[in-house]
This record gives C-alpha cells, sequence and structure tokens, in this order.
C-alpha cells in the first residue's frame, strides 16, 4: 500500500485500531491545546507556556527513578505524567514567584526557569541511561514525541485527558475572556485574577503533560501558541476566535498523527507543527478580514481610486498628466486618448470630480462639525454622504460665493 | 591529601578536563555578555529563540554542502537566526501579535523543519543528530596529545588542542571587543531608548548588531556545547548579576563572575559528582552546567542585595 493510499485511509480511521486511536487522542490534544492557547494569547502570555513545558523534564525523570525504585519498569505513562506535572507546576511557581519576588521581569523568570529545569532534566536522563533497566526506557521520545509502538491503554488516557481539558476550556471561557482583555475590570466584578490566571497556566500544564508522549516538550507549546495566531486573521470576536483556534488545534494534532502514521520513521511532534504552520501560513495569506492577500488586493483598490480621482481633477483643471500609474488607469477607463487629450466620456467624469470636490469644499466650511463631512476621504460621491435637499443648499452656496468674487475677478 | 591533587590535577586532567573546562566557560562567558543587554532591553528570550534555530541552520548547511565543516554549519546557522528575526517580525506586523507568540510561532516551526530534514536525509555518516545538538559534546573535546601542564608551552601539542577553543576564544574577544568599544551607545539605548535616538545613536541599528553579535555567540558556543548551556548563559548569570548590583559596569563584572563558576563547577560535578557517591558513570556537563548556573540564580533571588524592586514599580 501506497504513502498516498495509508494516508487517506488512516485519515478516515481505516488504518487499524491502534493508529485510529492516536490519531483522535491528537486530534483531541489539538484542540484543547488550540482553545487553552486562545487564552494565553489573549492574555500576552504565550511564552510562559514554552517555560511550563520545559520544566517538566526533570519529572519525568524523577517519576521513571521513583519508579523503577518501586519496582516497576518506570515506563508507566500516568505515572510519568504525574511527575511531569508536578515538576512543570514547580517551574510556574518559580516564573511567578521570580517575577513578584525580585525585580527580574517575566521573560528573564522564563528563560531561567526553562533552559535550568531542562538542563537538570537532562542530567537526571543521563543518570537513568546508566541505570540498568533504563537502558531501554526511551525517555528520548518525550523531547520530540512519538506514537510508534504507543499502547492502546497509553492512546486511551491521551484522549480521555484531552476531552477533560477541552471541557475545562469550556467551562472556564467566561471568566478567562474577562481576564484576558481585561483584568482590572475583571477584578472589579469580583473575579479572582490570580486565580484564573493560574488556571489558564493549569490548562497549558494539563495539555503539556497529555501531548509529551505524542508532539514532545520541545514542541508542544506551538500547538498552544500556532492555533490562536492563525485564528486571530479570522476574526475579531473572542468566542469565534476560541472556536477557530481550538478547530485548526484539532486539525493539526489529528492530520500531524496520520501524516506521521502513514511515515513510521517520522517523529509525530514536528509534523503536527509543521501542519499548525501551513494552517498559520493559510491564514495569513488568504484569510479576508486580516489576510495579506486581502490586505494587498485592499491596499491596490485604494490606490487606483486615488490615483483615478487626483487625475480627473487635474484634467478638470487641464494640467497635464505625468504620473504613470494615473495615466495607465485614464487610459483603461476610455478617460484620456494616448496623446493625454480628454476623450468626451473623460471630460463629463472630470467635470463632475471637480464638482463634487467643490462641493465637499462648501461642505466643509458650512457643517464642519458633520459626521458626514468629518468622514470625507476625497473618494467618496458626495451624493452618497448627503441627502439632495443638503447638496442644493451647497449648490446654492457655492453660486453666491461665486458671484460676490466674480466683480474682483472682473477687476484684475 | 596533596598527594590527591597533585594526581587530580595531574597529565589526565589537563588531558581530560582541562579543555572542556576551558571550553565550557569561553562559552560561557561570550554567551553572557550579550546577555547582561538583552535581559536589561526585555528581550532575553531571543537567546532562546535563535539558539533552537540554530538547529534548522546547521541541517541546511549540511544539505547544501554535504560536509560537517565548521565554517558553513556556522555561517548557515547565522543565517537562519538571522532568517528568524525577519520572520518574527514579519509576523508581528501582519499578525500584529505581541513578540512573545511571533517569537514562539518561529523558532518552533523552524526548529521542527529542523528535525524533520534531519530525519529524512541521511546524515547517518556523519555525527549530527537532535541529542547532540541539545547537548552539545562538551565531554569529548579532550586534548589528545597532552602530555601534562608542560603541553602547554609545547607548540606541537598546542596545535592539536580542540578546533573549537580558538573560535570560542576568538569570538569572546570579538563580543568584547564589541561592548567595550560600543560601551556607551549599548548603556544609552539599553536605558532610554528616546534620549539615544535623540543624541544621534542609531538605536536600530544598534539592536540589530546586539542581535548579531547574540547570534555569533549562540552558534559558536552551540557547537562547543549544545543548546541547552546556550540559553541558560545568556539568561542566568546576567539576572543573577542583575540582583547583585544597581551599576551596568558591576554587573557584566559579576555575570562573568557567575557564568565561569557555572561552566567550571557544572562540569566538575558533572565529572567527578557521582564518583563522590559512588558511580563510575559520568552525567551531562551541559545539563549540570545550566543546573548550577540556576543553583546561583536561586541564591541570588534569596540573597542578592539589590534583589528587590524599587521606586514606582515597587509596589506593582
Amino acid at each position: 500500500m501506497g504513502f498516498v493510499d495509508y494516508f487517506i485511509s488512516a485519515l478516515f480511521l481505516q488504518a487499524g485500531y491502534n493508529s485510529a486511536l492516536v490519531a483522535i487522542g491528537a486530534g483531541l490534544l489539538g484542540l484543547s491545546a488550540g482553545s487553552a492557547g486562545a487564552f494565553i494569547f489573549l492574555r500576552k502570555r504565550a511564552l510562559v507556556s514554552d517555560a511550563i513545558s520545559h520544566a517538566t523534564l526533570p519529572g519525568v525523570g524523577l517519576a521513571f527513578i521513583i519508579m523503577v525504585a518501586f519496582g516497576s519498569d518506570g515506563r508507566w505513562l500516568p505515572g510519568l505524567i504525574l511527575g511531569s506535572a508536578i515538576s512543570s507546576a514547580i517551574g510556574l511557581l518559580m516564573v511567578e514567584w521570580i517575577t513578584r519576588k525580585t525585580r527580574l521581569t517575566e521573560d528573564a523568570a522564563i528563560g531561567a526557569v526553562l533552559s535550568v529545569f531542562f538542563g537538570f532534566g537532562i542530567v537526571l536522563l543521563t543518570v537513568i541511561q546508566t541505570m540498568s533497566s533504563g537502558r531501554q526506557a526511551g525517555l528520548e521520545n518525550f523531547l520530540l514525541g512519538s506514537t510508534a509502538g504507543m499502547l492502546i491503554s497509553e492512546a486511551t488516557t491521551i484522549a480521555i485527558a484531552g476531552a477533560l481539558a477541552a471541557a475545562f476550556v469550556f467551562l472556564l471561557r467566561r471568566p478567562m475572556t474577562l481576564v484576558a482583555f481585561d483584568p482590572e475590570y475583571a477584578a472589579t466584578t469580583g473575579v479572582n485574577v490570580r486565580n484564573i490566571d493560574l488556571a489558564m497556566m493549569g490548562l497549558a500544564l494539563i495539555v503539556t503533560v497529555i501531548g509529551l508522549k505524542i508532539v514532545g516538550l520541545i514542541l508542544i507549546v506551538a500547538l498552544l501558541i500556532i492555533p490562536p495566531v492563525a485564528a486571530r486573521f479570522w476574526t475579531n470576536q473572542v468566542g469565534k476566535m476560541i472556536g477557530i483556534a481550538a478547530v485548526i488545534g484539532g486539525l493539526s494534532g489529528y492530520i500531524g498523527a496520520v501524516l506521521s502514521a502513514a511515515e513510521a520513521s517520522l517523529p509525530t511532534g514536528p509534523i503536527i507543527v509543521l501542519v499548525a504552520f501551513g494552517f498559520f501560513l493559510i491564514s495569513a495569506l488568504f484569510s479576508p478580514l486580516r489576510g495579506g492577500l486581502a490586505s494587498a488586493l485592499r491596499h491596490q483598490r485604494f490606490q487606483r481610486r486615488v490615483h483615478r480621482r487626483q487625475g480627473l481633477l487635474s484634467l478638470a483643471r487641464r494640467e497635464p498628466i505625468y504620473d504613470g500609474l494615473t495615466i495607465r488607469i485614464l487610459r483603461r477607463a476610455g478617460m484620456i486618448r494616448a496623446d493625454g487629450v480628454a476623450t468626451a466620456r473623460g471630460r463629463i467624469a472630470a467635470e463632475k470630480a471637480a464638482r463634487d470636490e467643490a462641493r465637499w469644499a462648501m461642505a466643509r466650511r458650512m457643517l464642519p462639525d458633520d459626521s458626514a463631512v468629518e468622514r470625507y476621504d476625497g473618494l467618496t460621491p458626495i451624493e452618497r454622504m448627503m441627502t439632495p435637499d443638503q447638496i442644493a443648499e451647497i449648490d446654492r452656496m457655492i453660486l453666491s460665493a461665486q458671484n460676490a468674487q466674480a466683480p474682483q475677478g472682473a477687476t484684475t | 591529601m596533596i598527594d590527591d591533587l597533585i594526581t587530580a590535577l595531574g597529565a589526565e586532567f589537563v588531558q581530560l578536563s582541562l579543555t572542556p573546562i576551558v571550553i565550557g566557560t569561553l562559552a560561557a562567558i561570550a554567551c553572557a555578555l550579550p546577555g547582561n543587554f538583552l535581559l536589561l532591553r526585555r528581550q532575553a528570550l531571543i537567546g532562546d529563540a535563535i539558539s533552537h534555530v540554530v538547529l534548522p541552520g546547521i541541517v541546511a548547511a549540511f544539505l547544501v554542502t554535504g560536509t560537517i565543516t565548521a565554517v558553513p554549519m556556522m555561517i548557515g546557522a547565522g543565517a537562519a537566526a538571522i532568517v528568524a528575526v525577519i520572520m518574527i517580525e514579519i509576523v508581528k506586523r501582519l499578525g500584529r501579535v505581541e513578540p512573545g507568540a511571533a517569537m514562539g510561532l518561529v523558532f518552533t516551526t523552524l526548529f521542527a523543519a529542523g528535525v524533520l530534514f534531519l530525519e529524512i536525509t541521511d546524515t547517518s555518516s556523519v555525527h549530527i543528530d537532535v541529542q547532540h545538538a541539545l547537548l552539545g559534546n562538551l565531554e569529548s573535546l579532550i586534548w589528545f596529545d597532552a602530555e601534562g601542564w608542560g603541553s602547554l608551552l609545547d607548540p606541537t601539542a598546542l596545535t592539536t588542542l580542540p578546533p573549537q577553543l580558538p573560535r570560542l576564544a576568538i569570538v569572546l574577544v570579538g563580543i568584547a571587543l564589541f561592548i567595550f568599544l560600543f560601551w556607551k551607545e549599548l548603556k544609552i539605548s539599553t536605558f532610554d531608548a528616546a534620549f539615544a535616538g535623540a543624541i544621534g545613536i542609531r538605536t536600530r541599528a544598534l539592536g540589530f548588531a546586539l542581535v548579531v553579535a547574540t547570534a555569533v555567540a549562540a552558534v559558536a558556543a552551540f557547537d562547543a556545547v549544545g543548546s541547552i548551556i546556550v540559553i541558560a548563559m545568556f539568561v542566568c548569570p546576567p539576572a543573577s548579576a542583575r540582583l547583585m548590583t544597581n551599576q551596568l559596569a558591576r554587573q557584566v563584572g559579576w555575570s562573568v563572575v557567575f557564568a565561569t563558576i557555572s561552566a567550571v563547577l557544572g562540569y566538575v560535578f558533572a565529572g567527578y559528582g557521582p564518583g563522590w557517591f559512588g558511580s563510575p558513570y559520568a552525567v551531562s556537563a551541559a545539563g549540570m552546567i545550566a543546573t548550577v548556573s540556576g543553583v546561583i540564580l536561586i541564591l541570588t533571588c534569596l540573597f542578592g542585595p539589590q534583589r528587590k524592586r524599587t521606586g514606582q514599580h515597587a509596589e506593582a
């Protein structure tokens, strides 16, 4: 069976019970990571989760050593998860403690905790490698994640924990939204900001420890950061953004796990991260709201309108046009001939533009505080912003102003 | 007792431990120096991001040249660091997101790409893997031809020093020179960027130069000691030093002291520590150096004379 066939069959969960379970587990993990990450992203603390995830390593090592000391083979996943949860909780509290008690800033605390905990974890891993039962422990797999040879009991654990974390996000969504946007207002409404902050980070911690096996501790933070950043391109509403982040995270986890199952030599974590990055790229380029393509199109359309308008005003004033883009735009619209002389159509349009400009100028003088005048952008025809009565009034004022000026003009 | 010390510091020490200790110390100081300014500019995590993207840079250099040699590797890693900084800037602008999220997005993606390239290309012929990237190979940087302290004066023996040593020494001198020459500019633009701009310092160019110095330190140190030490040394010694003094020059001095202590003690604990507990095996020197720097940081957090916030932020 070729890679593509296998990929397609795995995508629809036809490639065996085990890989289906892994894919569902990774999908649920991504779902909870995306939604939990959305709050952390809005709270602007994305990299705190990096400290949390690196701080899991000593816990994994110590849990393994303790379990071996009690006579088991040390690879029981719930035990390792518990150990990693405890050590990353200590890491999280250390970040808090350093920022609160000393003059160091949060980023320094994050950098210190992640590197020191990780370094200590590596020391423990080298200790484990020298233990007789530790040689095949495979704890290095926690660095980058691996689903190869995953036990069904492990996949079930991950799937259940992922579902629980998603439920936890759903329950706490209101206070977390409030704190993410306006912690001071949240505090006045009686929300305990510090506890909600800790709960938010606790969620990141849960996602991290259940993601250790699949994504690995170096890259799990990507699953918390990339989906919300991608989701932010599509909407300005919190509720929708969380939903979209959850979907992107879930799809990344699911597709990534399926891809790596189809090609067993590929490590799972990096693939999931790259799939998530793919979603980010698509969002950054093609989102109609804030995507690069949409912005570029909007910019181009605006630019063309400005050039067209300025070109027409020049025609009305009988000034020559030198700008290449303006000439091209007017040529294409049939407003001028190749030698730059206005066509009949061009003259009408130019006259209309000049009249519009004059009306706007008068309107600004007559009604300086009018909301329609404040939104004047030099492009919108005045008919779209004002009633015919108002325009008639403006025209009368223009006429009387011209009559008042005419005698003076005659003397010069 | 004295005999023990002499044997401990005898020919075997010079051959096996002297060069790793010196290399570790050079790497630690090279990272701690720019780390001081990154810390004060609240860019401490730039070091973290850069040391993650060194891996894809090295893999890319390998894919292009097909060999693992120092110069293309360092060029590749340096290029990757610059690409990462530019990508972070693009994501920040395009997505209008906070720098932390932009950084996290970029360095995890690049690191993931590096790991993937490493797995799908045939690198079995050369010594390059993720473990090596994380941990370095400090323990293996031994000086084969040394026969004792006298070898330090022997030109032929000196030519067989691990090449990382002179390389790191040059990088360290370069970084120290950069900081020395631009001391005033760095200091002013770090503490008051607006004032620095007003008196004609090109703050953006200087900031970029600092990032480049950081990348150079990260790449040179990475090759010898792996990325854990790099990240730890960017942050921990400067952070500890920040809690010791209010003066920049003294802070830089303290950070050098702390970096040196971490490197030397870390290596000694890793190499000889398990022996004190009756274990014949050594543990990871890179990990132990990071651990020692963390212990120093905790001690300064508890007892450092300038650990508290002062002024208007004291209550915040």
